[in-house]
């Protein structure tokens, strides 16, 4: 469904990803794990046009994306939870998961009806404005938002960056269920390595911009530099 | 009494002209962060298509007055909008991702050929507009003194509520206004989630220059005249109404307008019209200098 072919890119003169191959097939789990600054938010981004590539190619469904306008990318049926949550601060909920409509807007009553049914606390929320909510309210917002589009891959960066563990557990349910449910292709760009890879089909590992493994979750879980990398430095479970 | 009510009145009308341009301002500065000083030129384009428009009228043949009002305030706002959008095409787009000051410089530019382009077509001498509505409504008499609300100002004023009024609802309540309001917020969020960035600025001017064509319009109805610099000084005027009132905010930019109109009338009426700009602009720098995120505006640094 996603193929990235020798994908290297960055910002300014600094190359964030040196030729990284990657492929999502539909209906998958896929999860990126890495160390800080490894280049992963990055390869996220990069999907979406921004920053371009500077090598290489991405294939969305066998179509080359690599130049095309962001905005036309996220049209075929690709939604992002972006690096920070970027949540609109100055308007409500409710205009926030509009925004998250704005490819499918016939789908947006179903859509709401969907994301109040996964996020109670943000139909208590609905007419607050985003800047005010928590941060893990915030995280259900951006997830929400990205759902609304009923996008075909939904690319999630970090969903449990710094949630507590009820709602980590809560927030990856959610994924397993529109996955399972929906035939949604999720690709996953995770610190917490322990939960992702036990959620996760198949997973790869980044460091310094290059893939340095790759295997099903649970290959990975049992692999010796993984688990002492990611796993039992206090960075997992 | 009477005197001051009246000087409130004339205060209103011109504060709903510095109004409609205001909001230009404040519209693409949201959205785009920076100052469109080729803004000014474009109302005067506005003022110039709506003289033309009234000309080519009478040779048509229309004679019936508010009907050719409403014919040229359409018109001047779809031919103004077309300025409008060809020099965001031309002059800034392309500069988008440069260095903050370009795009500026080159309103600056813009902001010059505009007034020499029109200054050549037009040539340089004042044209006028014949008053096409007389009379008035008298609201009190004193000693000898008639407080007087005259129809071009009921209409200045009634099509500025009016137009405000659409405006607000169109950026509050429509997909377009949201998606406005989105790429001031977060651009490259709003792209990530499907919205054309580049056609939601272009829109941005495109309503910018409508507005400002009706401002153009209305002062050529109230001054009866029109040459190729009055784009300037009511730029800055509506600049300065932006900025007073929190350049960024919408309710700011009218709020503004309205203050601006009604400090230069004033001013007029019981100090001296010589220095009526002056006061204006001593407003800006006491803005700048005091409150410089302006009555509505909020702050740059916020909590994310």
């Amino acid at each position: 469904m996603l193929t990235i072919a020798g994908l290297s890119t960055g910002y300014g003169h600094i190359e964030a990803l040196r030729g990284v191959d990657l492929e999502v097939r539909a209906g998958e789990i896929v999860t990126l794990i890495g160390a800080n600054g490894a280049g992963k938010s990055t390869l996220l981004m990069s999907v979406c046009g921004s920053p371009r590539a500077w090598r290489g190619r991405i294939l969305f469904e066998g179509r080359d994306i690599t130049r095309m306008p962001t905005f036309e990318i996220v049209r075929l049926g690709i939604a992002q939870s972006p690096e920070g949550r970027r949540i609109f601060p100055r308007m409500t909920v409710l205009e926030n998961l509009q925004m998250g409509a704005t490819t499918a807007p016939e789908h947006f009553e179903d859509g709401l009806r969907r994301v109040f049914k996964l996020f109670p606390r943000l139909e208590e929320r609905r007419l607050q404005r985003g800047g005010t909510l928590s941060g893990g309210e915030q995280q259900m917002l951006s997830i929400g938002r990205a759902l609304m589009s009923r996008p075909r891959l939904l690319l999630l960066d970090e969903p449990s960056l710094g949630l507590a563990p009820m709602i980590v557990k809560q927030i990856f349910q959610v994924i397993r269920e529109v996955n399972e449910q929906e035939g949604m292709t999720v690709f996953l760009v995770e610190q917490n390595a322990f939960h992702a890879l036990r959620l996760a089909h198949r997973g790869y590992v980044m460091m310094n911009g290059r893939i340095t493994l790759s295997g099903t979750g649970r290959e990975l879980l049992a692999n010796r530099e993984v688990r002492a990398a990611y796993l039992e430095g206090g960075h997992g479970a | 009494m009477e005197y001051l009510l009246q000087q409130i009145i004339n205060g209103l009308t011109l504060g709903a002209i510095y109004g409609l341009i205001a909001i230009g301002y404040t519209m693409v500065y949201g959205i785009i962060g920076m100052i469109n000083f080729a803004h000014g030129d474009v109302f005067m384009i506005g003022a110039f298509i709506s003289i033309i428009t009234f000309a080519l009228l009478w040779m048509g043949g229309v004679t019936s007055i508010p009907l050719a009002i409403v014919l040229v305030l359409f018109t001047t706002m779809l031919f103004t909008a077309v300025y409008g959008w060809t020099v965001e095409r031309i002059a800034y787009r392309p500069l988008r991702g440069s260095f903050r000051l370009a795009p500026l410089i080159s309103a600056i530019g813009m902001s010059i050929f505009l007034q020499n382009y029109v200054q050549l077509l037009q040539g340089a001498r004042i044209k006028p507009l014949p008053p096409l509505i007389s009379g008035g409504i008298v609201l009190m008499e004193g000693d000898g003194f008639a407080v007087q609300i005259n129809y071009t100002q009921m209409i200045i004023i009634a099509v500025t509520v009016a137009l405000m009024t659409a405006f607000t609802l169109l950026i509050t309540r429509t997909p377009l206004g949201r998606a406005q309001r989105a790429c001031e917020q977060d651009r490259g969020m709003a792209a990530l989630l499907g919205v054309d960035v580049d056609r939601t600025i272009s829109l941005t001017f495109v309503m910018g220059a409508a507005l400002a064509a009706v401002a153009g319009l209305m002062f050529a109805l109230y001054y009866g005249v029109v040459d190729f610099f009055i784009g300037f000084l009511a730029g800055l005027k509506a600049f300065t109404a932006a900025v007073l009132g929190g350049i960024g905010s919408l309710p700011g930019a009218m709020l503004g307008g309205i203050l601006i109109g009604l400090i230069e009338a004033l001013w007029s009426g019981y100090f001296s019209v010589e220095y009526k700009d002056v006061a204006a602009f001593a407003v800006l720098v006491l803005v700048l200098v005091f409150r410089p995120t302006g009555l509505l505006g909020r702050p740059e640094i916020e909590k994310v």
